[in-house]
C-alpha cells in the first residue's frame, strides 16, 4: 500500500521535478547570457579605438547579407503587390495598394523577415565561428595571451550586427516597395500618382518609419546576443557547435516574434 | 635568443627585464641542482621544517583542491616548480594534467589551496593583475590555438601588438627572429590552416616566447605527433628553456619523451601525486602503479576490465539489460 | 593590405545604399516631405459630423493638398467636432468665408477637408475659424433617405 502510495506521489512529483529543473537550468542560461552582454558592452571604449575590428564585422553580418536581403525584400514586395491588389480591387480600392505595400513593409515585414534571414544568414555563422574558436582553443589561446576574448572577438561582432541590421531592414523595406511597384503599376495598371500620393498621405515618417528602425534595432540586439551567447557557451566539440548553432537559429526566431508582438502592441497600439 | 634582442628593447621596457634583472641569469645553474634538493623536494610538506624560499621556485602549490562537479580531481595537491628547470607532470589521461595548466594560469580558480607563482597568489588574484601576470607566461595548447584568420606573421606578432607599442619595423625583425627560432621563418605568409601539426605547434611556440615570457605551459606537447616532428618538438622545448633561460612546464603521457628532457617529473593520478623525482629516479621506483605508467603495461594495479560482475555469471543473468 | 581595402570599400557602400534606401523611404514613402514643412498656419473648422475623418488626413483646394488635418477632437458644450487643420505656410491668401468640407475619395475611401474659397478680401490666419462648414456624408444616412424617399413617392 505505503509503496503504491509512494509510486503515485513519485509520478506525480516526478514531472513536475523535472519541470523545476528545466526552468532553474533555463533561468541559469539567462544569468550567463546577461553577464556575457554586460563583458560585451564593457568592450565598447576597447573597440572603439580598434574600428577596423567592427569594420570587418559590419562586413561579415552586413555586406554578406546584403544580396539575399536584397533579393527576398523585392520578391516579398511583388507578392504583397499581387495579393494587395485582389483584395483591394475586390472593394474598388486598388488605388491603396501603395498604402499597404508599403505599411506591411515598413512596419511589419521589413524589420522581420530581415532579422530572421540575418539570423539564418549571419547569425548562425557567429555561433558556428565563435563556438570552433571555442573548440580549437582559441578563446582560451587569447586569455592566456592576456587578451580578453569577450572584448576582442565578442563586442566588434555585437556591434557590427547591431549596425547592420537597421540599415539592412530599410533596404529590405525600399526594394520592396520597389518590387510592389513593379507589379502593381508596372504589371497590373495601379495609377503611379495613386500609388505613391496614398502612401505619402498615409505613411508618417516618425508613427512607421522610425518605429520600425527601432523594432530592427532591437531585433539586432537580440540576434546577435543569442548568436553569440550560444557560439560562447556551446560544448566545444564538434557536435556541441552544431547543435549550438541550431538552437541560436531557433531561438533568435523565437525571440524576434515574441518581441515584434511587445514592440507592435506599444508602438500600434493606442 | 631571448636576451639578444636587449639591444632593440628600451632599458625600461617592462616585458624584458624582470625587476630590473635580466630574466632567468641567477636561476639557472641553480635550477638542476634545486630540482633535487631544495624546492621540489618539499613534499611530504609536513617532514619538511624549512620551506623552500620562494626564490628557488617558480610556482609554488599547497593543499590545491578541485573537482569538476562531483568528480574530486585535485585532493590537496602540493607541487613545486623549480626556477629554471623543465619540470614535467605525467599521468594517465583524465587526471587533470590540462585543468592543472588552467589552475596555474588562472583560467580556473581552486576549490581551496594556493597557488604562487612568482610571488603572487594566482587564486586570488584580480583580473588586471592576472593579466599582467599572464604576459609573463606562454602557454602552448594541444591544438596550437592559432588564430585562423591571421597567417602566421600576424599570429606570432599578435602578442606584440597587443602589448607594446613597437614600431612595425621593429616588431617585424622580433616575429622573424622568433619564427627563426622555431625554423619557420620562412613559413610566414602561410595560412593556419595549411600548416601541420606540428608545424602548427612550433609556430604556437614561437607567439608564446614572444614577448619573452618568464614560463611557458606546454599541454600534451607530444600528442598526435610523428616521430620527426615529435624529436623536434622535444629538442626545441629544451633548447628554449636553456637558451632563453625559461621555466617550462611539460603536461604529457608520453613518458619517454617527456622523461628524456625533463630535470624533474611528478607522477599524478586519482587527484594525488603517485610519485616525485628526477627521471632517473622514476625510473627506478619500485611502486607497482608506478611501473605499469612508466613501462605501460596492459595490466597491473588499474585493470585492463572496467569494473563489472563475473564474465560467467553476466552471461547467464536472463533480460535484456 | 588589399583586402581590408576592399572590406573598406565594400562597408562604405553598404551604409550608403543603407541610407539611400532610408533617404527613399522617408522622401517618397512616407510623409516626411509634409512634416518638414509643417510650420504652416492653423485654422480650424467645426462640423456636426466628421464622419470617420482622422488626423493626417489631407486638406485638398481644387484636387490639390494644402495642408492636413492635425486634430479631430469633441467640443463636450455643443457636442460637435472641431477639426483643426494646418495649412501649408506658401498658401497664405485664403479667404475668410472660406467654405469646408468633408468628402470621401471614391465611395469607400478615405475621408478629407476640401476647401471651397470664397469672395472675401480678408485671408485666414493662424488661429482663425472658418464657419462654414458642410459635414461628412453618411452613407447609410443617404441610403435612407433615398429609401424613404422613394417610398413616400410610392405612397403618393
Amino acid at each position: 500500500m505505503a509503496r503504491r502510495a509512494r509510486a503515485l506521489t513519485d509520478g506525480l512529483l516526478n514531472p513536475l521535478a523535472r519541470l523545476g529543473q528545466r526552468g532553474l537550468k533555463a533561468l541559469a542560461g539567462l544569468g550567463r547570457a546577461s553577464l556575457l552582454l554586460v563583458g560585451i558592452l564593457a568592450g565598447s571604449a576597447q573597440m572603439l579605438r580598434r574600428p577596423r575590428l567592427l569594420l570587418a564585422q559590419v562586413y561579415n553580418v552586413g555586406v554578406l547579407s546584403l544580396l539575399i536581403v536584397a533579393v527576398s525584400g523585392f520578391f516579398v514586395g511583388m507578392v504583397l503587390g499581387l495579393q494587395g491588389f485582389y483584395v483591394l480591387s475586390q472593394f474598388g480600392a486598388k488605388e491603396s495598394l501603395g498604402v499597404m505595400v508599403a505599411a506591411s513593409l515598413v512596419r511589419e515585414l521589413g524589420p522581420v523577415v530581415t532579422a530572421l534571414l540575418v539570423a539564418g544568414r549571419a547569425g548562425s555563422a557567429l555561433t558556428a565561428e565563435i563556438g570552433l574558436m571555442k573548440a580549437t582553443e582559441q578563446l582560451a589561446g587569447l586569455e592566456m595571451m592576456a587578451v580578453d576574448p569577450v572584448h576582442r572577438i565578442l563586442t566588434p561582432r555585437f556591434y557590427g550586427g547591431l549596425i547592420s541590421m537597421p540599415l539592412l531592414a530599410v533596404l529590405f523595406s525600399a526594394v520592396g516597395v520597389l518590387g510592389g511597384y513593379f507589379v502593381g503599376v508596372g504589371l497590373l495598371a495601379v495609377d503611379e500618382g495613386a500609388f505613391f500620393g496614398q502612401m505619402q498621405a498615409k505613411i508618417d515618417f516618425r508613427e512607421d518609419l522610425v518605429n520600425g528602425v527601432i523594432k530592427s534595432l532591437a531585433f539586432g540586439l537580440v540576434v546577435t546576443w543569442i548568436s553569440l551567447f550560444q557560439g560562447y557557451d556551446a560544448t566545444p566539440t564538434s557536435e556541441g557547435v552544431s547543435r549550438a548553432t541550431t538552437r541560436a537559429v531557433v531561438h533568435s526566431a523565437l525571440a524576434v516574434l515574441a518581441i515584434d508582438f511587445v514592440l507592435t502592441a506599444l508602438m500600434f497600439g493606442k | 635568443m631571448g636576451r639578444g634582442d636587449s639591444e632593440y628593447f628600451p632599458a625600461d621596457s617592462p616585458w624584458h627585464l624582470r625587476d630590473g634583472v635580466p630574466i632567468g641569469d641567477a636561476t639557472l645553474d641553480a635550477a638542476s641542482s634545486s630540482a633535487a634538493s631544495g624546492c621540489a623536494g618539499a613534499v611530504p610538506v609536513a617532514t619538511v621544517a624549512p620551506l623552500p624560499t620562494a626564490r628557488d621556485c617558480l610556482v609554488r602549490i599547497r593543499g590545491l583542491s578541485f573537482s569538476h562537479g562531483s568528480r574530486k580531481i585535485f585532493d590537496r595537491v602540493d607541487l613545486d616548480l623549480p626556477r629554471g628547470a623543465v619540470t614535467a607532470v605525467m599521468g594517465p589521461s583524465g587526471t587533470g594534467k590540462t585543468t592543472l595548466l588552467r589552475l596555474i594560469s588562472g583560467q580556473l580558480r581552486p576549490d581551496a589551496g594556493t597557488i604562487e607563482v612568482d610571488g603572487e597568489p594566482v587564486q586570488s588574484l584580480g583580473r588586471a593583475a592576472l593579466y599582467n601576470l599572464r604576459r609573463r607566461m606562454g602557454m602552448l595548447f594541444q591544438s596550437g590555438a592559432l588564430l585562423t584568420d591571421l597567417n602566421v606573421f600576424d599570429n606570432v606578432a599578435y602578442p606584440l601588438r597587443e602589448h607594446t607599442d613597437l614600431n612595425p619595423a621593429l616588431v617585424r625583425k622580433l616575429v622573424l627572429l622568433k619564427l627563426e627560432a622555431v625554423g619557420l621563418r620562412g613559413a610566414r605568409d602561410l595560412m593556419p590552416s595549411e600548416l601541420s601539426g606540428g608545424m602548427a605547434r612550433r609556430v604556437a611556440l614561437a607567439r608564446a616566447i614572444a614577448l619573452d615570457p618568464m614560463m611557458i605551459l606546454y599541454d600534451e606537447p607530444f600528442t598526435g605527433q610523428d616521430p620527426i616532428s615529435m624529436g623536434v618538438l622535444v629538442t626545441l622545448i629544451r633548447q628554449l628553456n636553456d637558451a632563453s633561460h625559461l621555466t617550462s612546464i611539460v603536461v604529457s603521457h608520453d613518458v619517454r619523451e617527456t622523461a628524456s628532457i625533463a630535470d624533474f617529473i611528478y607522477v599524478i593520478a586519482g587527484g594525488r601525486v603517485m610519485a616525485q623525482g628526477t627521471p632517473v629516479a622514476i625510473t627506478a621506483e619500485r611502486s607497482a602503479w608506478v611501473r605499469q605508467f612508466m613501462d605501460g603495461l596492459p595490466n597491473g594495479p588499474v585493470h585492463f576490465h572496467y569494473p563489472a560482475p563475473a564474465l560467467a555469471a553476466d552471461l547467464l543473468t536472463r533480460g535484456l539489460g | 593590405m588589399a583586402k581590408q581595402h576592399t572590406i573598406e570599400v565594400w562597408v562604405g557602400a553598404f551604409i550608403a545604399v543603407g541610407f539611400i534606401a532610408l533617404f527613399f523611404l522617408a522622401m517618397q514613402v512616407s510623409n516626411f516631405n509634409a512634416n518638414s514643412a509643417a510650420d504652416g498656419y492653423r485654422v480650424s473648422a467645426r462640423f456636426t459630423n466628421a464622419g470617420s475623418l482622422k488626423a493626417r488626413a489631407p486638406v485638398s483646394m481644387a484636387g490639390v493638398r494644402v495642408g492636413r488635418v492635425e486634430e479631430v477632437r469633441l467640443d463636450k458644450n455643443t457636442y460637435e467636432a472641431v477639426v483643426t487643420m494646418r495649412i501649408d505656410k506658401g498658401v497664405d491668401s485664403i479667404p475668410t468665408d472660406t467654405f469646408a468640407n468633408i468628402f470621401t475619395v471614391g465611395l469607400l475611401g478615405e475621408q478629407y477637408v476640401r476647401l471651397q474659397p470664397g469672395g472675401n478680401q480678408d485671408y485666414l490666419r493662424d488661429g482663425d475659424e472658418i464657419t462654414q462648414t458642410q459635414s461628412a456624408l453618411v452613407l447609410e444616412q443617404l441610403i435612407g433617405q433615398f429609401l424613404f424617399k422613394k417610398a413616400e413617392e410610392g405612397g403618393k
